[in-house]
């Protein structure tokens, strides 16, 4: 049976329940990130989404839904599936799955979340964010959806990426441009690419596939399109803005998720 | 009715004298002299994956269309190089079943199905890379440690052997080979701090005959290149098929990497017979010579490369040599009868030796070595290249590598102590590129690195012709006397390329990742190339 847990923790009343109790140290959290790179990040990558169904940082465990499985599960493997038992003591554990937990808001600093109402003004208004961005349905296609990225990332991280983009800039969030041998321009951001073709989005949402063959041009931009909002916006809007990107948790019911966990 | 049985029993009775193989100890030997057959993991003992079959051209190769696919049960991608014998494809579905299929229809005889122990360790996937044959029996090394033989008449077990205790982290995924009535095997498990070795057994019974460690005990040359006990979790797995030369009467095998991995406190010193190749006698296993290419790897760079055997003159006289492209980024060029280092160049961008010295060992560059905090190194954890099979061509006289160029790790230490059956990396690397691709959406690799054949001159190790991919490759090459070259990649793209200049002559679209190496064969006078991709078999031919 498939048992996933959501961004909530379903804790077993354990000595494995130190996040819930809220005594998780730093040290505690930066060894389980150590942990995590030498066992873990091998095979389910630094950000623990590179097996299929399983994404750590999002909370989404196939095969445990309670600390005392994760424990199992990491301890023992999962019979059947790329998953080995590890090397990780009892002691270690407590470290290793506190940061399962942790990882999203892991390495971060505290931010100012100010009213995800007002932010969401600000969002849609002076920040004219769907002239590039989409949620829940509104906006541009141009950029990502951020219909949940409140749940991908943390406060800072998300103010990172508000007042410097540069500095959270992603390869896989390219923007292309592609000339014709007709001289049409066709501009878009790259969601796959291999030898022969590319696949984009453009802005108006249409899905377009070129053949590198066809163009006369083609060049990927190099770093983020995304204008800083650095001394854009008052403390308070910014504070506001935060609070409703955080707020963006998406519209999706937690449902099992398909794929061998391999 | 009785007629009905009688004839049911004859046309039953024809299918399998058809499908009975009868590979001798002469068929093995003289594989390249029956290109219609693909008899070994690697074609040849000398294991150059090159074929004297010519059908396929430059010229007619756009003219390739598919003839079957063969779907596999198992949707775990499969890394098998087939072999065929007259007409039948005997090859191997994750995670050890074993099917035979006809290698024009792609129709099945039957399927073998064997039940991996929930007990195994593996540190990258349930794959599993091949069959060896003699006789009419296949051989078979399983994920949980086991050596199968099986009739290839019907698929029924001839006997099952534990080579090794998975619950200790052994496994086994190479295509074994045999040589002069033996199987030769080897295991997996250096992330797991086993004691690699390679062992061989007896074709008809299974019993052991000879073993050589990798990691020498006490008392035994060599030992002194581990310090402390840190020998008895050494790993040095033997985890990619070897190459045989009769006439020296000599196996060669490549070595993996010392345990654990990325932390080398616990190891001081060269730990032999890691990352090394060995060149040990078939009738005994003893060690002839051995040449070590990375010593104290801190870097997981296993030289479990294919060991490339070929005959070339060798600055005016006829030399037999090894060419071996090595996952440190280095290509190099060894004597194979005494193990001398000819030539060594680097073939990617590499940052961690300076150079090699006049014996071919390298000279570590400075802050080489994994720390606390991370070292970025090119190339990176994956290698300038790794078990993907390379190719040589006598025809170009060049010698043909699935490269990952311009490619980094940042590779990071820290303290590992040793429980049995547990993993034992002693680090951490981060890479911009998936090491094992996660699906069919790729937007990464630009940043991080990408894949290539690249085609290198022996005699001075220079590049001669690249061709770059946009995604990194796994896959081996196949060269043919007409100049043709197969390969796949992780795009999922099968090509051919002109084996002259790189210039890509036909590409088709599998529609997964290609982790595997293509075979070519005859039946009924007709070319056929395949390759496997993800959990699938394709077999083309000329329209």
């Amino acid at each position: 049976m498939l048992v996933i847990s959501t961004l909530g923790w379903f804790v077993a009343g354990t000595c494995l329940n130190a996040q819930q109790e809220g005594n998780v140290t730093q040290a505690e959290l930066n060894s389980g990130a150590r942990i995590f790179m030498s066992t873990c990040s091998a095979c389910h990558g630094p950000d623990g989404n590179q097996v299929g169904g399983v994404d750590l940082k999002g909370g989404h465990f196939a095969h445990a839904a309670t600390d005392e499985q994760l424990a199992r599960v990491i301890q023992n493997g999962i019979p059947g599936t790329g998953m080995p038992p590890n090397n990780v003591t009892r002691g270690n554990l407590v470290a290793l799955i506190a940061y399962l937990h942790a990882m999203r808001d892991f390495d971060t600093r505290k931010v100012a979340l100010g009213d995800a109402e007002k932010g969401r003004a600000v969002f849609n208004g002076k920040g004219g964010c769907l002239n590039c961005h989409r949620v829940n349905g509104t906006g541009s296609y141009m950029a990502l959806d951020l219909s949940a990225i409140g749940s991908d990332f943390s406060p800072s991280a998300l103010q990172d990426a508000v007042l410097d983009p540069a500095s959270t800039d992603f390869p896989q969030n390219r923007f292309i441009r592609a000339t014709t041998h007709s001289g049409a321009v066709i501009k878009g951001r790259r969601l796959n690419e291999d030898t022969l073709t590319v696949q984009i989005v453009e802005a108006n949402g249409r899905l377009v596939s070129l053949t590198k063959a066809d163009l006369k041009e083609y060049s990927v931009e190099k770093g983020s399109l995304m204008p800083s909002f650095k001394d854009k916006l008052t403390d308070s809007e910014l504070a506001d803005l935060i609070a409703y990107l955080v707020s963006l948790q998406g519209t999706e019911p937690t449902r099992p998720r398909s794929g061998a966990s391999q | 009715m009785k007629l009905r049985r009688f004839t049911l029993l004859t046309v039953a009775g024809l299918v399998l004298a058809s499908l009975k193989a009868q590979v001798t100890d002469e068929h093995l030997l003289n594989a390249g002299q029956e290109p219609q057959n693909w008899l070994t993991y690697s074609g040849t003992y000398s294991s150059q994956r090159y074929s004297t079959l010519d059908q396929i051209t430059p010229t007619n190769v756009k003219n390739l269309e598919m003839q079957w696919v063969f779907q596999a049960d198992s949707l775990q991608k499969m890394e098998a190089t087939p072999i065929v014998v007259d007409g039948v494809m005997y090859v191997t579905e994750a995670p050890n079943n074993v099917v035979a299929l006809d290698a024009r229809t792609g129709r099945v005889f039957w399927t073998y199905r064997y039940e991996v122990s929930p007990q195994v360790r593996l540190c990258c996937g349930r794959v599993n890379r091949g069959l060896a044959i003699l006789g009419n029996t296949l051989f078979m090394g399983t994920l949980d440690g086991h050596l199968i033989a099986l009739d290839a008449t019907n698929g029924r077990v001839v006997w099952n052997v534990e080579v090794a205790d998975p619950k200790l982290g052994y496994s086994i995924t190479e295509a074994p080979l045999v040589v002069k009535g033996k199987v030769i095997v080897g295991p997996a498990g250096g992330e797991y701090g086993i004691r690699g070795f390679i062992a061989a057994y007896d074709v008809a019974t299974g019993k052991q005959l000879w073993k050589f460690y990798t990691v020498p005990a006490p008392g035994e040359a060599g030992h002194d290149t581990w310090a402390g006990n840190s020998w008895e979790h050494g790993s040095a797995g033997t985890w990619n098929t070897g190459s045989f030369d009769p006439e020296l009467n000599t196996i060669y095998w490549g070595i993996g990497n010392p345990g654990p991995d990325w932390n080398p406190d616990t190891r001081a010193g060269d730990n032999l017979y890691s990352c090394s190749v060995v060149a040990l006698d078939a009738d005994s296993g003893k060690l002839k010579w051995y040449f070590q290419f990375s010593p104290h790897d801190t870097h997981d760079w296993d030289s479990t490369d294919i060991p490339v055997l070929a005959d070339m003159n060798w600055n005016g006289s006829r030399r037999r040599v090894i060419l071996w492209a090595n996952r440190n980024g280095f290509f190099y060029v060894l004597d194979r009868a005494t193990g001398k280092f000819l030539l060594g160049k680097p073939f990617v961008h590499e940052t961690w030796a300076m150079g090699l010295d006049k014996n071919g060992r390298p000279i570590p560059a400075p802050n080489s070595l994994p720390t606390v905090e991370g070292v970025k190194i090119y190339p990176g954890m994956q290698g300038g290249t790794n078990w993907y099979s390379p190719s040589w061509s006598p025809r170009t006289g060049m010698f043909y590598i699935s490269a990952w160029k311009d490619y980094s790790s940042v590779f990071s230490k820290l303290p590992n102590d040793y429980i049995a059956g547990r993993s034992y990396f002693g680090g951490a690397t981060r890479s911009t590129v998936p090491p094992i691709r996660r699906g069919a959406i790729n937007n990464w690799t630009d940043a991080g690195g990408h894949g290539a054949v690249i085609a290198i001159d022996p005699h001075t190790g220079k590049q001669k012709w690249a061709f770059n991919m946009y995604d990194v490759t796994d896959s081996g090459i196949l060269t043919t006397a007409s100049n043709v070259l197969f390969t796949g990649s992780r795009e999922g793209y099968f090509w051919a390329l002109d084996a002259e200049t790189g210039k890509p002559l036909w590409h088709a679209t599998t529609g997964g990742q290609i982790s595997s190496a293509p075979v070519t064969y005859l039946v009924d006078g007709k070319q056929y190339v395949a390759i496997s991709a993800n959990h699938a078999v394709f077999a083309f031919a000329l329209r």
